[in-house]
């Protein structure tokens, strides 16, 4: 188990640096920050060299890279060209994201699993269609336009819930703008679920302790469960990716001060600092995500922990 | 006790094969893998629905004018957020433009970048994913790590930052960029399938006969590693499409003059409640189209895996 | 080996005459998108405490559907069980509620399966999956579950027991999961032991070593046992008496010793003369022609006279009964004078 932590850990480092890398790249060499923060405008040459003097701009794209990421490591994320440190933005930002992931992250689990189980042992029958058929049809819907119909339905037509979300981000306000944030990733849940348990079903462990004379609860509940969810957990800590991405539409449309609003601002003002912080952080998120994914994949699957 | 073979047949496999997988085995003929998959295919009428709307909506992609003589472009200004009239069904946008013309033009951008985004991301994910998977050991560890740093990046996420840094806004931008970030998912998935293909029986016998490295990946391993493949790119093109939207959505893909539901579906998002059709048309229009791919893929999974046949 | 033995663990028997267990006239048929599979045709046979009873046959003929029914493993549907009885110490279990029906298996009837390796929990240890049968079945805590687990793993002769119980499934031989599967099927001391070809994924001299730890414990618990296999070799060593199925149905019950040498049905001559012998050394080895019949459809008459040296116009059209011979043996076969001495 020891080697098996050691080794995904190491693992981890070329992709932490390859990932943050190209995002840099991205945002600093692609594109011209400076041009960017005079919008419209063409800068004054002089002004425009010496903020590319300050801002290290001229200096070989690795050594800005080495700055950067020294800098994160203390904490330092750059500062806005605004004249707001990130990390004041990401201060206010993240608590919302968080909220609103962690509300999302509940209903896929609750919803998903729940969906997934109960189709998948009844597989061919009604339930097991009629989930299938609302799978279907979640997925493919764009989360923003089922963002957009449930607002205006849920939201505004029957008012039974808040179409927007205040300032202070209540977790109650967060439901539906969760529901749709979880939407087709519960929908995925759902379906890989179905599939995991309707396979393990026919399995001949399950036979077995059929045979063994346990009570059908507790072969569900210990043997079938506890071997189907392993896949659905690996793609749970996979979905955090989507989950945060999906976040910028969420909280566009339901005007949530959080993460994806920051980050579609930096976008919009082209605010290159910004744009790289958060994404850095939303990588890191989900690079770890998939490590502790993978680190209980070897708990719960003792063939990968002796492997 | 004595050496003994089996009398008649081996019994090993009782069950194994048979309806709810404990009964006995019917004899059939022998099949393939493909044959059973496409018998499998014809019997599904998801399939079918599916196949027909895909074909329908290439067409419509192609030649768009075979269903509307109306131009997307032909907008009216004093006709804005009109409903249905004669000549326009669906009635107009805030530009005044007819609805359905530009739900039936819109057809063109999303099957485009579906199919182009989904050919390119499984010709490198097969590329990447199949060496890696072959070759093993060094390779494997070089190109899995290449393909985890890309995965390590959310395609809506990297689109947003990749595309509005660039200022994109063009098909080929757009395809192009979920390709790159979307082929790990595939590489995956074609490198296990090919490491369980190399593991089969056959594919060590024409080994052991000798059987020269392309001859053994073209002719024992891609048959059988590309099922899986297959069945992701598939799922895989009904979520490029989705995303394509989105990106257009808010505003970071493609760009007008392309004609792409989601630019529609966002201008008219924030008019939802003084003119709903103009979201519902296109939004409806996008929803079927993903919904057909995603159901291809389903039918495509349902006749290659027979483990839940 | 016969009955005189008393066992105390087990209570007295209703009816003292009666068998462990019975099965009369089963039918199991699987209800399939390529239509209805007739597995068992009617299928009678009984087993007593202390006895072995081997049931012979190769794929498809029914051998497992009929142990998995009695067993109530069955998926139903596909399954369904249209007709028979199940009899276990003379009550039918076919109309026993559930529950009553759940608290039997493995702790009155217990099954040990083919291949231990995917019939074991691989995410669960084995000290785990053995001290459930104590846990459910009689209420155990799991430390005390734990202790018994390790005494059957001694029991079944697993080498450092006390390390070894917090071991998964992967981590041992095929022998040694075998004798896990074994130890689980012993843990509450069933009646009856139902072991469906207990030794086919083994080696060779490790199927000799696990044949022989369960005839052991079987002498020792007085249990009742089904054999399902094809290996003619197992089946000498241990069985009482055998029960040959081909197609869904018996085609010849006789005790172990007679069916050897005087078989009674063409089947059964035909599997004898196909096992390799020493004195045969040189000469090509004896095959049945053809396959076992699809069970979509059956053939006419007697199911196997496409394949029969002896099949005459009446096996093609008349499905023979099963005539009794002597004392338990009987032959579903219409020229089972001539077969047995010719």
């Amino acid at each position: 188990m020891g080697r098996y932590v050691i080794r995904r850990l190491l693992q981890m480092v070329p992709v932490f640096i390859g990932t943050t890398f190209l995002i840099f790249v991205m945002v600093y060499a692609l594109g011209d920050p400076v041009a960017a923060m005079f919008g419209d405008r063409a800068p004054d040459p002089a002004t425009a060299a010496q903020i590319r003097e300050s801002l290290h701009l001229n200096d070989p794209l690795w050594s800005q890279y080495l700055q950067y990421m020294a800098g994160i490591f203390r904490g330092d994320f750059g500062t806005a060209f605004n004249g707001t440190p990130v990390s004041e933005l990401m201060g206010s930002a993240f608590p919302n994201t968080i909220k609103l992931t962690l509300v999302a992250f509940a209903i896929e689990v609750v919803v998903g699993v729940g969906l997934g189980v109960v189709a998948g042992m009844r597989r061919g029958r009604f339930v097991d269609t009629g989930v299938l058929v609302f799978t279907l049809l979640v997925i493919s819907i764009p989360t923003f336009v089922t963002g957009y119909l449930l607002q205006y339905f849920i939201g505004v037509k029957l008012a039974w819930a808040a179409p927007a979300v205040s300032v202070d981000v209540h977790i109650g306000e967060l439901l539906l703008p969760g529901i749709v944030l979880a939407g087709v990733s519960l929908a995925y849940v759902a379906r890989l679920t179905r599939t995991s348990i309707a396979e393990n079903i026919r399995s001949d462990y399950i036979r077995t302790a059929t045979a063994k004379g346990l009570p059908r609860r507790r072969v569900v509940g210990v043997h079938l469960l506890r071997n189907s969810l392993i896949p659905v957990i690996t793609f749970l800590g996979t979905d955090i990716g989507a989950l945060m991405g999906g976040a910028i539409v969420t909280e566009r449309i339901f005007n949530i001060q959080g993460v994806g609003y920051q980050l579609y601002q930096g976008i919009l003002r082209q605010n290159a600092p910004t744009v790289v912080g958060f994404v850095t952080i939303l990588v890191v998120v989900f690079l770890a995500a998939n490590l502790i994914v993978d680190l209980l994949y070897a708990v719960l699957d003792p063939r990968i922990r002796y492997a | 006790m004595p050496e003994m073979t089996e009398p008649v047949a081996t019994d090993r496999t009782e069950g194994a094969a048979a309806p709810g997988g404990n009964g006995p085995e019917p004899q059939a003929a022998p099949r393939s893998l493909w044959g059973d998959a496409w018998r499998d295919l014809r019997r599904n009428p998801i399939f079918y629905i599916s196949a027909v709307l895909i074909l329908f909506l290439v067409v419509l992609s192609i030649w768009p004018s075979l269903l509307t003589g109306t131009s997307p472009y032909a907008c009216d200004l004093g006709r804005s957020q009109q409903g249905p009239a004669p000549g326009h069904p669906f009635g107009f946008n805030t530009q005044g433009c007819d609805v359905y013309a530009r739900t039936v033009y819109g057809a063109r951008a999303s099957v485009t970048v579906g199919i182009c985004t989904t050919v390119l991301a499984a010709v490198i994910g097969c590329l990447f994913g199949g060496l890696a998977g072959f070759f093993g050991g060094w390779w494997d560890s070089l190109l899995s790590r290449i393909g985890d740093i890309f995965f390590g990046i959310p395609i809506l996420l990297g689109g947003i930052v990749f595309l509005s840094v660039i200022k994109g806004g063009s098909i080929f931008t757009v395809v192009l960029l979920m390709a790159v970030l979307g082929w790990p998912q595939i590489a995956r998935i074609a490198r296990s399938a090919v490491i369980s293909a190399k593991q089969q029986d056959y594919v060590q016998a024409a080994r052991a006969l000798g059987a020269s490295t392309p001859r053994m990946l073209l002719r024992h391993i891609a048959p059988n590693a590309l099922a899986p493949v297959i069945v992701v790119a598939t799922i895989a093109l009904g979520t490029y499409i989705s995303l394509e939207a989105t990106l257009s959505f808010l505003g970071v893909g493609l760009k007008p003059p392309t004609v792409s539901w989601g630019i529609d579906i966002s201008s008219a998002a924030t008019q939802i409640r003084n003119a709903p059709h103009m979201l519902l048309y296109p939004a409806g229009a996008l929803s079927v189209t993903v919904l057909a791919f995603i159901m291809l893929g389903d039918a495509v999974r349902d006749a290659l895996d027979p483990k839940l046949r | 080996m016969t009955s005189t033995e008393k066992t105390p663990a087990v209570p007295a028997p209703r009816d003292a005459d009666s068998p462990l267990l019975q099965v009369r006239d089963l039918h199991v048929e699987f209800h399939t998108r390529d239509g209805v599979v007739k597995a068992v045709n009617g299928v009678n046979y009984s087993v007593s405490a202390g006895e072995t009873l081997a049931v012979l046959g190769e794929s498809g003929s029914g051998k497992s559907v009929t142990a998995q029914a009695v067993m109530g493993i069955l998926d139903m549907p596909p399954a369904k069980i249209p007709r028979g009885e199940i009899r276990f110490r003379g009550q039918d279990m076919l109309t026993m509620s559930g529950e009553a029906r759940r608290k039997l298996r493995g702790a009155k009837i217990a099954m040990i399966f083919q291949d231990a390796l995917s019939s074991l929990n691989p995410v669960l240890s084995v000290g785990y999956q053995l001290g459930e049968m104590f846990r459910v079945h009689q209420g155990l805590s799991k430390k005390a579950a734990l202790a018994r687990a390790v005494e059957l793993m001694d029991k079944v002769k697993i080498p450092a027991a006390k390390n070894r119980v917090h071991d998964f499934p992967h981590q041992f031989s095929g022998g040694m999961r075998q004798r896990i599967m074994i130890a689980m099927a012993l843990a509450l001391e069933p009646e009856l032991i139902i072991a469906d070809e207990p030794t086919t994924a083994l080696d060779v001299t490790v199927q000799a070593q696990v044949m022989d730890l369960l005839a052991e414990l079987q002498r020792e618990f007085h249990m009742g046992l089904i054999l399902i296999t094809h290996d003619l070799g197992v089946v000498a060593d241990v069985a009482d008496k055998i029960a040959v199925m081909y197609a869904g149905r018996i085609v010849e019950t006789a005790p172990v010793h007679e069916l050897y040498k005087n078989p009674a049905h063409p089947y059964t001559r035909g599997l004898l003369d196909s096992i390799p012998r020493l004195d045969q050394k040189g000469q090509e080895l004896y095959a049945i022609k053809g396959l076992p019949p699809n069970l979509l459809h059956v053939p006419q008459g007697c199911a196997f006279h496409p394949r029969c040296p002896k099949a005459q116009d009446i096996c093609r059209t008349d499905a023979p009964a099963l005539h009794t011979l002597g004392e338990g043996r009987r032959s579903a076969c219409h020229f089972w004078k001539e077969t047995v001495h010719g």
